[in-house]
């Protein structure tokens, strides 16, 4: 696959323009620079897992992703559109908060500690972001709600509030509630890794069907296991650049750089 | 009996449950139940006997009319004063946790200022503010032409200035409750509303006030009460109120203490009933955190707290 040349006009993502085209992308906070020009490509369809050691800088490329974050220089596109800027005139003009908020309801992110909102049912969960920002009626989001909560195994948990949901429950909801939005990408910040062991599979199984569904996804993850079977790519981060990527049983089999294989050494 | 000590013979457990169980007497607990008992008689007595309180005009005065027209007003002033330091107070919480600058800098000032000053300065000061504000216009701008104009004490009542002295002053205090709710909403909170394309303003108003309220209830159910009573103060400029009525009445007949006691028992009654609603609103904002809080009705708030 052959991406476009960086200065391409691109209003939008077409069906085969890259998802995430990450070109250079630098990030700092104060002094220190935590992405130091990263280089990634997510196509549509694709199922990209993000390794890499503690510290190494992959939740803020996600939260990049999820125009979260600013970036400090580079070139960041995501479903077509600058991250945070909007291109005019051979210009980038930065966006409002508003503008942004709504390049955001087309990417779904899933985070390690779930974040449901506490105050409203496993259901309000899931319809939130369609009454909210979709304006969606209440009795057709409901529908679709339950649908969705079916699909991640927890029909009959509707009605209970987060605090009455397992960790591995609740991750669930929160995928639902991040497909509510008919996203085109979806974002996961280690979704198992807050989770007791017993309850890692249950939560794998629902992303695996995800992926067999061709949902596009960017899945940073320790499940080395997890990404040899279902990952297209598999990408090594470490200390703000990614060091390798390509094919996972490549990447995660025979690593070709050190910093892969001592980390893979420690996590298998 | 054994005859020689047998470290390991099992003591007399709970588990026999054949023998008879001596409670533990709390000895202290009637002691000191017998001490508050006496001082109790001995201070109902003193003051139930002592000519100075003339109990027949605390009677006289407790369901006066006057008393009646000044319950009302207190009762509305600590209403409107409540809504406008919560409607205030919210936004001016907003502005100083806003990222514009100027914002941040004017929701400061404002509340050190406010928070920073007496509220009976604040009161008198409202109060008399016809004195060296005399008219109150609108003119065009840049022109003689005077669209509105009347005096101040025309404008300003004094139950307007009472108003104004206690609302804009709870505005001050409300704020930086809420602002503490606000901060106290983990920030995942904040990113996962932003995720699914919420703007900063629906994330406010959907994900961390209805949050933030638990925080934010049990200190606003005390700045109620102080409300209800600073109300009192407001007597300084005649406000119509309970203790403005009552004060004038002492004022002529000199009956200060039963006039004293009249708006005591008037003030612990309605400190009493606001407990109500207060406690109402922490059960409805517990929903999804407290165990077994979900939704309640009105009802189940005016029955005592279940021991858990
Ligand atoms: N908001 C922030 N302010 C300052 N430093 C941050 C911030 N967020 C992350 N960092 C720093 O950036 C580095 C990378 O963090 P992170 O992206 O969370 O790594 P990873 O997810 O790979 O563990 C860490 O050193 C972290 O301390
Ligand atoms: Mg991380």
């Amino acid at each position: 696959m052959t991406a476009p040349a960086t200065d391409a006009p691109l209003a939008h993502a077409g069906p085969e323009d890259p998802l995430v085209d990450a070109r250079g992308v630098v990030k700092s906070f104060g002094s220190t620079q935590v992405l130091q020009g990263i280089d990634l490509a997510v196509q549509p369809g694709q199922v990209v897992c993000l390794l890499g050691p503690s510290g190494s800088g992959k939740s803020t490329f996600l939260r990049c992703v999820n125009h979260l974050e600013r970036i400090d220089g580079g070139r960041l596109l995501v479903n077509g559109h600058d991250v945070g800027y909007e291109k005019r005139r051979g210009k980038l003009y930065e966006l409002s908060e508003r503008r942004i908020a709504r390049r955001r309801a087309d990417i779904g992110m899933v985070f390690q500690r779930f974040n449901l909102f506490p105050h409203r049912t496993a259901l309000e969960n899931v319809m939130e972001g369609p009454v909210v920002v979709r304006r969606r009626a209440r009795t057709e989001a409901a529908d679709r709600g339950r649908e969705l909560l079916d699909r991640v195994g927890l029909a009959d948990k509707a009605s209970s509030y987060p605090s009455q949901l397992s960790g591995g429950q609740q991750q669930r909801v929160a995928i639902a509630r991040a497909l509510a939005m008919d996203p085109r990408l979806l974002l996961f910040d280690e979704p198992t890794s807050a989770l007791d062991p017993e309850l890692v599979g249950e939560v794998l199984d629902v992303m695996r069907d995800l992926a067999a569904d061709g949902m596009t996804m960017l899945v940073v993850t320790h499940e080395v296991g997890f990404a040899r079977e279902v990952a297209d790519v598999a990408a090594f981060m470490a200390d703000g650049v990614i060091v390798e990527s390509g094919d996972p049983r490549q990447v995660l089999g025979d690593p070709r750089h050190e910093r892969t294989q001592s980390f893979l050494a420690r996590v298998l | 009996m054994p005859t020689t000590v047998a470290p390991h013979e099992p003591a007399t457990t709970p588990t026999d449950a054949q023998l008879p169980v001596v409670p533990l007497r709390h000895w202290g607990r009637f002691t000191v139940g017998a001490l508050v008992l006496a001082v109790s008689v001995w201070f109902l007595l003193a003051v139930g006997r002592n000519p100075n309180l003339d109990w027949p005009t605390v009677g006289e005065y407790l369901f006066a009319p006057l008393t009646f027209r000044g319950l009302f007003v207190t009762v509305w002033l600590t209403f409107a004063g409540m809504v406008m330091g919560i409607v205030g107070g919210t936004v001016v919480a907003v502005m100083r946790l806003s990222s514009n600058p100027v914002l941040r800098v004017v929701a400061g000032v404002y509340i050190w200022a406010f928070r920073g000053t007496p509220i009976l300065i604040q009161i008198i000061f409202w109060g008399f503010l016809g004195a060296f504000i005399p008219t109150i216009s609108v003119t065009v701008p840049f022109t003689d032409v005077v669209l509105f104009s009347a005096p101040t004490s025309q404008l300003v009542p004094a139950t307007v200035a009472a108003l104004l002295a206690l609302g804009l002053n709870e505005v001050a205090y409300a704020a930086e409750i809420v602002r503490a709710g606000i901060q106290s909403i983990d920030k995942g909170q904040t990113e996962a509303a932003k995720s699914l394309g919420l703007t900063p303003a629906q994330t406010l108003r959907r994900v961390v006030l209805p949050q933030a309220m638990r925080v934010i209830v049990p200190p606003m159910g005390n700045e109620t009460l102080t409300m209800l009573k600073t109300t009192a103060l407001v007597s300084v400029i005649a406000g119509q109120d309970l203790m403005s009525n009552l004060q004038a009445v002492y004022a002529q007949n000199f009956k200060v203490i039963p006039l004293l006691i009249v708006a005591s028992i008037w003030f612990l009654v309605l400190t009493t009933l606001l407990t109500v609603p207060q406690r109402w609103l922490e059960q409805r904002f517990g929903r999804g955190v407290d165990p077994g809080a979900t939704r309640r009705p009105l009802s189940r708030a005016l029955m005592p707290r279940r021991t858990r």
